[in-house]
Parts: structure tokens; sequence; C-alpha cells
């Protein structure tokens, strides 16, 4: 099977059993995205695939061959941290850091996905026009990213900080 | 952990009652008061590691020829395994080993806590050594195999078939032959002051409530886990603990060997709150790795966290108070039954806060366990506090209520001047304070009347209650002190789950050393480091930070010795001293000192080692010690559906000097939010009929999600206490206690509903 | 998780093909379901046929209806502007479903098919007459608190979990089939049946049979059209009880037409025709939204920890439909 990750094509024959998420961690050894539930349910291995933001673990590497996928590894640019990770650590956005890669990954997705226009369950008027990513849009687009530890606020805060257009002022 | 225990043991085992009140207070920590880089909100040195995904946490470990665990559990609660099919799983691709009471090495029980202080086991069961059965979920068959996915589906080859006995399930039934512990971490199981019934049935208020708390878990979004090792006769185990120096003991126990010969890192631990302890998938991992001699991760599923290792019991609670006319207390009843096995040692003591908090007339505070046939239960956030304060602060809720009193005034009548249990001072308690500060932040005189305020649908409401826990420190806990010219570095096996702890000692360190902060880094996290002790009760910021005080004495002392009296330290005692820009000064004459780098230089030394063992805490055998904090809520109730948003939140807290303003703040929400999830949604379902856990998954066992969470305003009176190192307290469980009795008092205010049994889900509302 | 076999396949007649090239094949859209059940053993296919190749185009036809390929993502669905102008209670609820994540992966004709979330179901220690027909029911006394007050029978008591199908209920939706003797179309809220004394049966598809589309007939008044769902938290969870409606209100106050369905509450998506007839004609008021529901859940019935549903369902749907018609909801 072959894959773009991180930039990188990567070459790699695993079990058809195996997931994006063990791919990632136990094949490749690309510890950064974590594995929290393998249910589905907490959002730790939140990679991006072309951009989207999924869950790793319940999906199969096999389905996702050829495809581009970016990993918390792959976030930071030549000059250092992305401007997100850097705001996690300045708002602390994180305690124990497990559930980090996978918030981070996610809120670069759903940062693309307000920007393409995609509402959510608290948009009030779907009819049309640009999202504003206010605190219930943000809180609720980031409810599939549990952290036990508590960082909520912190991590909105940088969110805020760092994707949301207009939010500096 | 047997914290009360560990502590009185090392007290007690060298001095009496007596003569605990005749030691002199230990001098007040002068940097209790100073600012350097404690006080300030210094990021988390691991940030960097930990946002970009180089943290390596236990499952994380690269090793050559790994092999990968998977368990096989019971589906029974009692009895005995009667046939173990094994032939497929062994025959299945892959498979290294399929380990089961049949082939297991032979281990002795593990030493259960409060047997020693060293003691990590939350239960004394053997563990596979033999066909009985004693919880559902109980691991029968580990299976070893060169791919997870080859381990997991061999696990489900295995053909199980069992005898069962019958089995003690029912909460109900049991607690009517609940029976005393015999003790309750160290404490009387019992405590009458007075006599409480009467005094009640004679008081012109009264209020007798009962109340039912479920069983949670701690969910951890790192599941447990742990790489295993031999290396010859040693044994090195990556693993996720807030318990390493006692692990590697009990470990020791377990297989015969030499505590010298183990080895445990735990660098990163991806949240604890008490669970992330000695279960039993480490020991069947090591004894696997025996057996087949290849080096094993077992990393628990979701599903394995719930069946392996334990959460909060379940707890049925009395409270029943009877208050004179003037709003103080002629009575404080607090009873009830925790749900225990007999094989562990973890009541839930959540008649702890009563004993401390209020002052009344009279008590009786008594609190018994029932046996089920579960997976043992154990400490989690704030354990007995956590459920405690929820009978407790609601209890008081409803007595203001009757009274017509506002619930702040209330507590204001009953604040006591002395332990009210022990007798003994408080050290520093500033709860009125605490009160008075959230107030008026809040804008508590907004409080409306109950059931009175109406936005839309939605039914607004207030409700405040007292956060409260006890200050420990524990004995047993070294540290080293490697000063070079270019800075220092600080040891202590001891834990960074996500509290900021190596930040903040790291802060403490260059205060104590007089360094940069960059100069100075702490060192945890590994058993080969001087011993640290656990992470747990709140204790370790004052554990560490005491026997970092007792290295830097040592080191004074060492550095005026090799200073010599060619220096113009030359005669100084240590008392005459402090540490300051990177060198010895005299405390008075600024201009008398030399730098570490010239001290060193002059000496020929490269370095200067200093480790020394803290001092026993005395403190906590003189002084009744606590934390408090008044927890303040506005929620909004849906008046169709009984949904509730908790809209505001603020915590005021009175816990010491606060070392970290931003990791503090972290570590208050944190518990804050687990606190809103006790309140409003968490449960582990146990199914009485089976003793089966029936939501092991994190789908349908609910934590709270950003959407539930508001920004939660925190605040601190910041008050050190004279009597702890850096005048501090551990915060790390306070955060959730007196939350539930918040969300549950603001909701009545909002609803005119009482609901007494957790969580508050919306049926009880509609 | 057992072994299988894995192939992708182009288009629908490949799927069919390759699915009946094995006894237990299963189609893989997104796995979100799939993938999680076969981990617990609860699915043991022998072979996956990929179907995440097929159609996915969102077609908006000027007729006022919408056709939609089954391989679309849930996020696309509902983010396409037509769905969310003419049938904003299908963009609502399946944003009210899952996570960002999940919605990102899952597919229309996987969520259609996904399956119950009892937990005895999940659990291969419990009993379940899904699992192993004639095995017996272990949830009927145990924790039910999210299983089915309408519709259920004592062989099954669970309920179907998706949300995006009570909008497709309630919305006249039909489903494209392409199965091995041909294709064919069948209305939704006919797909799914209740349990009676074959739980384990949970659709009228045939064997291979795949869903290649979804169709949603034009209806004007649904461009008004929404959907409510209660649940534990406030995201991520699944519906204790959810509600898809569209009204159309005369000039005089009378219901013109309606459309209503539930879900959380049954073992398929529940359309709740009874109280649409009881309002057709009648005042658009508190009361006749109150009567309906009540008509609705007459033959409702509770068990130990589900029984508020019954009253949660009344009054959700009694303030749905007086949101849609003016109410003030808040
Ligand atoms: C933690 C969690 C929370 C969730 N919360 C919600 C929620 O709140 N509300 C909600 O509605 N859902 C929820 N879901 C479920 C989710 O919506 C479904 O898993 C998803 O929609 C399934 O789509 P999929 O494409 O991934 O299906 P898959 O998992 O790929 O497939 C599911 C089933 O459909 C079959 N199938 C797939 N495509 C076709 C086809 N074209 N034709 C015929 N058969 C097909 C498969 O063979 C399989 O049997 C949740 C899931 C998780 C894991
Ligand atoms: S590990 Fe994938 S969602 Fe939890
Ligand atoms: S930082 Fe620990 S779970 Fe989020």
């Amino acid at each position: 099977m072959r894959f773009t990750i991180n930039g990188q094509a990567v070459e790699a024959s695993v079990d058809l059993r195996t997931s994006l998420l063990d791919l990632l961690r136990d094949h490749l050894h690309l510890y950064g995205t974590k594995k929290g539930c393998n249910q589905g349910a907490c959002g730790a291995c939140t990679v991006l695939v072309d951009g989207n933001r999924i869950n790793s673990c319940l999906a199969l590497a096999v389905q996702y061959q050829d495809r581009a996928v970016t990993t918390v590894e792959g976030l930071a640019g030549e000059h250092g941290l992305h401007p997100l990770q850097q705001a996690f650590i300045e708002h602390d956005g994180f305690q124990c850091g497990y559930c980090t890669p996978g918030q981070l990954c996610s809120a670069i997705g759903m940062a693309a996905e307000a920007e393409r226009g995609v509402p959510s369950a608290v948009t009030a008027d779907l009819s049309a026009g640009p999202v504003v990513l206010d605190h219930d849009e943000l809180r609720e687009r980031m409810s599939g990213n549990l952290c036990r530890c508590g960082a909520y606020n912190g991590i909105v805060e940088a969110i805020t900080q760092t994707l949301v257009t207009g939010a500096a002022e | 952990m047997s914290i009360v225990d560990t502590v009185k043991q090392a007290v007690t085992g060298a001095v009496t009652g007596a003569m605990v009140r005749l030691t002199p207070d230990a001098p007040v920590d002068p940097l209790a008061t100073k600012h350097g880089a404690l006080g300030r909100s210094v990021p988390r040195v691991d940030g960097p590691l930990k946002v970009g995904g180089q943290a390596r946490f236990a499952a994380e470990v690269p090793v050559e020829g790994l092999t990968y665990a998977a368990l096989v559990y019971s589906t029974i609660a009692h009895g005995r395994i009667v046939t173990l099919d094994t032939a497929e799983a062994v025959a299945a691709p892959g498979v290294v080993l399929v380990m089961t009471h049949e082939n297991a090495p032979r281990m002795a029980p593990p030493a259960i806590f409060m047997s020693n202080p060293r003691a990590a086991g939350a239960s004394d069961l053997p563990i596979m050594q033999d066909p009985s059965i004693h919880w559902n979920g109980e691991p029968v068959a580990l299976v070893l195999a060169d791919t997870q996915e080859q381990a997991d589906h061999a696990a489900s080859l295995v053909r199980v078939s069992y005898e069962a006995a019958q089995a003690d399930l029912s909460f109900d039934q049991a607690r009517a032959q609940a029976h005393a512990p015999d003790s309750v971490l160290g404490e009387p199981a019992r405590i009458a002051i007075g006599d409480a019934e009467a005094a009640l049935a004679a008081a012109p208020y009264r209020v007798d409530l009962s109340y039912r708390t479920p069983r949670h878990s701690h969910g951890a979004i790192e599941p447990h886990a742990a790489t295993v090792l031999w290396e010859g006769d040693k044994l090195v185990v990556h693993d996720a603990t807030q318990m390493l120096h006692a692990t590697q003991w009990t470990l020791a126990g377990i297989f015969g060997i030499r505590e010298e010969d183990i080895r445990i890192l735990s660098p990163f631990v991806g949240g604890g709150f008490g669970g992330k302890g000695l279960w039993s998938h480490q020991i069947l991992a090591i004894a696997a790795a025996k057996l087949s001699k290849r080096p094993v991760r077992i990393a628990l599923s979701r599903e394995g966290v719930f069946r392996v290792a334990g959460g909060r019991t379940t707890t049925g609670q009395r409270v029943a108070l009877g208050a004179n006319a003037d709003g103080t207390l002629a009575a404080l009843i607090h009873t009830g039954v925790a749900a225990m096995t007999a094989h562990n040692n973890c009541p839930e003591q959540f008649t702890f806060p009563a004993r401390h908090l209020y002052a009344a007339g009279s008590f009786l505070l008594e609190q018994k366990v029932a046996d089920i046939h579960m997976l043992a239960n154990t400490f989690m956030r704030a354990p007995g506090e956590s459920v405690g304060t929820f009978a407790l602060e609601t209890a008081l809720d409803e007595l203001a209520e009757a009274m017509a009193l506002d619930p702040i005034e209330l507590r204001r009548r009953i604040e006591p001047d002395k332990d009210p249990t022990s007798g003994r001072a408080f050290s520093s308690r500033h709860l009125l304070e605490a009160y008075a500060k959230g107030a008026e932040r809040f804008g508590w005189s907004q409080r409306p009347a109950p059931r009175s305020r109406r936005e839309g649908e939605w039914l607004v409401g207030m409700g405040v209650a007292t956060a409260t826990y006890p200050y420990y420190r524990m004995p047993g806990g070294s540290a080293r002190i490697r000063l070079t010219a270019e800075g220092a570095v600080v040891q202590m096996g001891s834990h960074e789950m996500g509290m900021g702890t190596a930040t903040a000692q790291a802060q403490h360190a260059a205060d104590r050393l007089g360094l940069p902060l960059e100069r100075v880094r702490f060192e945890y996290g590994d058993t080969d480091l001087p011993p640290g002790t656990i992470a747990g009760g709140s204790s370790q910021t004052v554990s560490i930070a005491a026997a970092l005080l007792a290295a830097h004495e040592v080191l004074v002392a060492q550095l005026l010795k090799l200073a010599g009296n060619d220096s113009p330290l030359g005669g100084l005692k240590a008392a005459e001293v402090e540490a300051r820009d990177g060198g010895l000064h005299h405390k008075e004459d600024t201009g008398r000192g030399e730098s570490y780098a010239s001290i060193l230089a002059r000496a020929g030394r490269a370095e200067v080692v200093a480790q020394a063992e803290a001092p026993r805490p005395m403190e906590v055998m003189k002084h009744s010690m606590h934390s408090y904090g008044a927890q303040f809520c506005e929620v909004r109730v849906s008046a169709v559906t009984g949904e509730v948003r908790v809209s505001r939140f603020l915590g005021s807290f009175d816990c010491g000097r606060i070392l970290n303003p931003q990791t503090a703040r972290s570590q208050f929400r944190g518990g804050i939010i687990m606190g809103l999830g006790l309140a409003l949604m968490e449960e582990t379902e146990f199914d009485e009929r089976t003793g089966r856990i029936m939501n092991p998954s994190l789908a349908e066992y609910h934590v709270p999600v950003h959407l539930d969470v508001p920004e939660i305003d925190v605040i601190w009176t910041d008050i050190p206490d004279p009597h702890s190192p850096l005048g501090a307290h551990g915060i790390g469980e306070i955060g959730i206690t007196g939350v539930g009795a918040a969300v549950a008092n603001a909701i009545h205010n909002a609803t005119g509903r009482r609901v007494r049994e957790l969580p508050i889900t919306l049926d009880k509302l509609l | 998780m057992r072994a299988f076999s894995y192939a992708r396949a182009e288009d629908a007649s490949a799927a069919v093909r390759l699915a009946g090239a094995s006894a237990r094949a299963r189609y893989l859209g997104g796995g979100t379901n799939l993938v999680d059940l076969m981990r617990e053993t609860v699915e043991q296919p022998d072979a996956l046929v990929d179907v995440t190749a097929l159609p996915a185009a969102i077609e908006a036809r000027s007729d006022g209806s919408i056709l939609i390929g089954a391989g679309a993502s849930n996020t696309a669905v509902a983010a396409d502007l037509a769905v969310r102008t003419r049938f904003p209670a299908l963009a609502r609820a399946i944003l009210a479903g899952a996570s960002g994540q999940i919605r990102n992966m899952a597919t229309v004709g996987g969520n259609i098919l996904q399956r119950t979330r009892c937990t005895y179901f999940y659990d291969d220690a419990s009993r379940c007459n899904k699992r192993a027909p004639g095995a017996g029911c272990d949830a009927i006394d145990g924790f039910n608190r999210i299983h089915a007050i309408l519709g259920a029978s004592p062989a099954c008591v669970a309920t179907h979990p998706s949300d995006m199908c009570v909008a497709l209920a309630a919305l006249d939706a039909t489903v494209h089939l392409q199965g091995h003797g041909g294709s064919r179309t069948m209305r939704l809220v006919d797909l799914h049946r209740l349990p009676g004394g074959r739980p384990h049966v949970e659709t009228e598809l045939q064997r291979d049979e795949l869903i290649t589309a979804v169709e949603l007939p034009a209806l004007p008044f649904a461009a008004g059209s929404t959907y409510r769902k209660v649940r534990d938290r406030a995201s991520y969870a699944f519906a204790l009880v959810s509600v898809a409606a569209a009204l159309d209100v005369g000039p005089d106050g009378t219901v013109r037409d309606v459309r209503l369905a539930l879900g959380g509450v049954a073992h398929k998506p529940w359309r709740a025709s009874i109280a649409e007839a009881a309002l057709r004609g009648r005042p658009a008021t508190a009361d006749s939204f109150r009567d309906a529901a009540d008509a609705e859940l007459a033959d409702a019935a509770g068990l130990r920890h589900n029984a508020f549903k019954i009253d949660l369902a009344r009054r959700t749907v009694a303030a749905t439909l007086e949101g849609l018609a003016g109410g003030d909801r808040t």
C-alpha cells in the first residue's frame, strides 16, 4: 500500500485489518497520533486526509491508499511550530497532552470546513452566508474531541486567536 | 492510596501524639511569600513536545521484536473456570503465546495499598493463578502475537466455560449487610460527638435526606498501557503510572526479584485522576514476557480499561441537619454505605468533608462498606470528597431554604473556629473570604427566587456549594540536586500527568537556587532517580517541594564547605546566607557573596550533588490542614425537555500560595469540568444481574464535551499556608468537590426541583 | 477482527458482483459503524466491498427534488446549499449526529444501515436476539434507557440510532437500490423493519442489495422544516428522542399539511402518521400539537429506564411544532 504522509511517499505492507491509526503508530512509528478509544468516540486519533479531518481509528488503512495524510508531526513548518501549536502552549490548551494532537488536527480541519461554509448544529440560519466561528460554533464543532483533563477553555482560546479571522481585534 | 495511614505510620513510628504537639513548627518557608519564577504563569516546559506529537507515552516506546498482548475477560462475576480451550487461538497466525492460569508463572498476590507505605496493589487477589473468578471482566487469558490485529483476533478464539457461584451484586441487598471497614484511610469509620440523633429530633429546623451516587470511570484519554522488557534478570517497564516507586516495590514482591533489578519509566502519563495504578494488565504482561522471552506491549482497549482498571464506587448516603433558630447547627449527621470488594481497601471517604467543614453541637459521621463481587474500586479524583460534598452541600442548601437564609449566610453562621471534630487549629482557612470574593465576582446577589427567571423555554438559576479537600504530604521522597556552573538539574522519581509538576518544580528550583528558570531542569518519571512519592491525594507538589527544600539545605552546607575561607562567604553559616543571582550571598550584606561557577571553579569541581529525604510531615499531625473553595454555578434548564446547560461557572479557591497561575487555573478547571460530568452525565452502568459493566465505551460513558463547558472563571485567595513548603497546597482534586452540589442547587433554583441522585439527567427533571 | 478480503468497486454493478462472490460480504462505506462492530466481533464479514467510490453527486433538480448519491459524505449532504434551503431538517439532522470527523467519513448509505447502539447487542457476553437469534434479550430487564417505546417486541427493544434517517422518513425520501435482480426503489419508511419475532432481520433489503442513492421529492413547505434532538450531553451523543418536522399552515391558521417523524423511540425511524392525520385541517395551536402527539404516543410503552421518553417525545413534538407555527422558541 502507498500513502503520502506529511508530504512524504510511504510504502507499507500491512494486514488488511490494520487501521490508518495503527499503520501510523505501530508500523510507521508516527506515535504523535493517539489512540484513546478505538471506537470513534474521543477524537484523539484525528488526522487530516486531503485536508479533511477524520478519526483514523475507524479508518481501514487499505481504504486510504494513495491519499495525502497529515498528522501532528506534519503541522510544524520550516520555521518551527504551527501558530496553533504555539497558541496551545500560550493558552495552556492541554494538560496531559494526550488529546492534543487530535485537537490540533481537528481544529485545522474544522477551520477549513467553516471557511468552506459548512454549517453546524448551532448555526442559526442554514440558508447561506459565511460562518462566523463564535464561541458556540467553535465548541460545537470541536465537540468530537474529548479532553478529560478539561483543557477546553484554553483550546478554544488558542483556536480563536489563531484560526478565527478577525478575532485578533 | 492510604494517604493518611502512610503519613501517620511515618510520624507515629517515631513520635507520639503528645510529642507531636510539643514539636515546634518548621520555620515558614521564605519562598512562601517571595516572588520570582514562582507565582508567574510560566508556560509548560513539556509544551513543545506535547503539541509536536513528540512526547512518548507508555505504548509508544519502539522496541525490536515486540509482541502485542490482548486479554480475554471472564463473563461471570463469581465462580470458576471449568474448561479452557485455547487450541484454536494457539494455532492462529502470528500467535506467540496463550497464557492462562494453567501455564502462567507463579506470582505472589500484589501487596495491597496500606499494607506497606510502598504497596501499590489495587487488590490483593492473586492474578491468573487459579481457576477462580472474582468479578465479571477478570482476565482469564492473555494472547501474545506479532501484531495487535493477530492478538485481538486470536483472543476472540479462546473458549472458556464456567461454573457460576452465587454472586453478591445488588447494592441494595448488600447494604443490608454493610459492615464497618477497619478504618477509612487510617481515620475511624465512625465519629460520634454528643447525641446527634436526639439533637436532630429536638432542633427547630431539620432536613433528613438520602442520596445516591453511581460508579464513575476516570476516563483518562490514554488507555492504560505498558511496554515490558526482560533484559536477563532485569525488568524494564515503560508504564503509565502515578506511583512509580510503589509499583517497583510491589512488582518485586509479586515476581520475587530484587527492587534494584526493576526499572519503571513513566515520563508522560495521558491522564491519571487516580486510575493509573498497578492493575493486573502490567503484571500479566510481565509474566507473558517472562514466559515468551519476548518484549511485550499491552495497551488496553477502552473496554479493557473498564474491565481491568477500577473506578469510583457507588454510594448511598444520608445527611441530616438540625439547626437552631440562629442558624447554628445543633446536629450534623452524615452516614452511608459504599460498595467495595472483600479484596480491596477503598471505602470512598464521603464523610470526610463533614469532619472538618462546619461547627455543630453534635456529630454522627459514620460510613460502612457493602461487599460486592466486582472489579476493585479505587481512588478517583477526590475520592469521597467529590460525592460526599454532593450530599452535604445540597442538604445545606435545603436547610438554608427551609430557614429562608441565604446559603452563603448559613455557611457564615456555621463557620468553626477550630477543627470541629479533631479540635486542632486550622493551619490556614479562608473559606469565607473565598465565598465573599466569589459572590462579588459572580453576581450572587442577582440570584433569583426559585423558578422565577425564565428566558424563552429556559429556566435560569444559580447555586453555590463549598469545595474542600485535605492537605496531604507524603513521606519517603528524596530529591537530588546536581549543580554545575551552567545550572542545576533536580531529580526525583515523580510524575507528570498534566498537573504541570515539571514546570512548577522547575520554577521552585529556580527560586530555591537563585537561578534563572532557563538554567534549571526537573527530571522525573524514572525509578532510577531518587524515590518520589505517589501522585495522589493532591500531595505531590508539596511532597516534592519538601524534599527539594531538604536537599537544598544539604547543598548549601556543601557549597559553604567548598567555598572555604578564601571565599567572600568564608565564615558564614548556612542560616546567614541565601541563594540568589546564581550564587550564595549574605542575607543582609548584599555585596558579600560568590557565584556557584566561581565556587566550583576554585574547588576544581565540575558539579556538586546533594540529596536528601523530606522530613516527616509533622504539620499534618499538628494542624487541621485543608483546602477550601466556593463553587458558583448558573444553569439553564429547558422547561420542555429537562436538558441542563451550565451557562456560567466560577470557582473561588483558598489553596495556599498559587505557584503557577496558568497551570493552576487549568487544574481547577479540569476538576470543575469532571465535576460537571459527575453532576450531569457520568455513570458506569453495572448490571446487577451479571455484575457486568455495560457501557465500556467513551460513546456510551458520557464525559463533558467542548459544548458542555462554558468559560470557567477561577479566582483564589493566594494566602500562603505558613505551615507548608512554599506555603502551597495541592490543587489537583479540590476542583471537582462541591461541583455536583453547586449544579444541583442551581437546578433547584431554576426549576424548584431537588434531585438527590446522580447524575442529574433530564428524565429526573421532566 | 476476522481476516477478510478487500475490493474497491468502481460502480454499482461491480459492487453487487463483488459482493455476490463471497458468502458473507459487506459493503464498506466510511466504516465508522462497520469497523467498530467488526472489532467487537458483532460483524464478521469475509469480504469488504468498498463503495465509497460510488457516485456521490448531489443533484438539485429544477422540480424541487434532490437526488443524493449513496457515496456522498454526511458532511457533503449537510453542507449542500440546495439541501440546506429546500430541506433544512435533513441538514440539521445530519449535523446533530456524531462529530465533524465522523460526518466527514460517513456515507449516506452507511448512515441508513448503521446498527443499533444497544449495549447488549455490542457485548458478546450478553444475550441478544439480533446477534444470536433465539438467544433472548438482556436489554428488556437491563439498562434500557436508550431503548424503544414504540413498535418494540418481546424479542427486541432496540432503537435505530440514525438522526439523518429521521429527517429522511419525515421528508418522504425514496431509496434507490441495486441488487442481483436489478434495481428498484423503496420508500425509506419501508426500508427498516420493526423487530417482531425476527429482530436480526433489520431491513427489507435483499442479499447484497446496495443503496445507490436517496431521493427527496419536492416539498415546498419543507423549506421551513427543522430537526430537534434531545440527548444526554450538549453534543456528540445519540438521541434520546428527536423530532423532524415540517409544517404548512394556511392563512386561516389551520394546518394544511405536516410531516413528522421521531427518532430514538423505535427500531426504525418513526414516521408519525397518526399525529400527521390528527393535525391536518386542525388549527395550528399548542393544543392541537399536544393532542396530535398524544395520539401518536397512545400505544407507547415504557420499560424500567426509558418510560420518561413517552413524556419527553410528547413535549418535544409539541414544542417543535409550536416553534414552526411561529411560537416563541429561544
Ligand atoms: C462515537 C460515534 C457517535 C455517533 N453518533 C451518532 C449520532 O449522534 N447520530 C447518528 O445518526 N449517528 C451517529 N453515529 C453513527 C454514524 O452516523 C454512522 O456510523 C455512520 O453514518 C455510518 O456510515 P458509514 O459510511 O461509516 O457506514 P459503514 O460503517 O461503512 O457501514 C454501515 C453499514 O452500512 C452498510 N453499507 C454501507 N454503505 C452501503 C450501501 N451503499 N449500500 C448498502 N449497504 C451499505 C455496511 O455494509 C454496514 O453494514 C455515531 C458513530 C460513532 C462511532
Ligand atoms: S481513538 Fe479514534 S476516536 Fe478515539
Ligand atoms: S490534555 Fe489530557 S486529555 Fe486533553
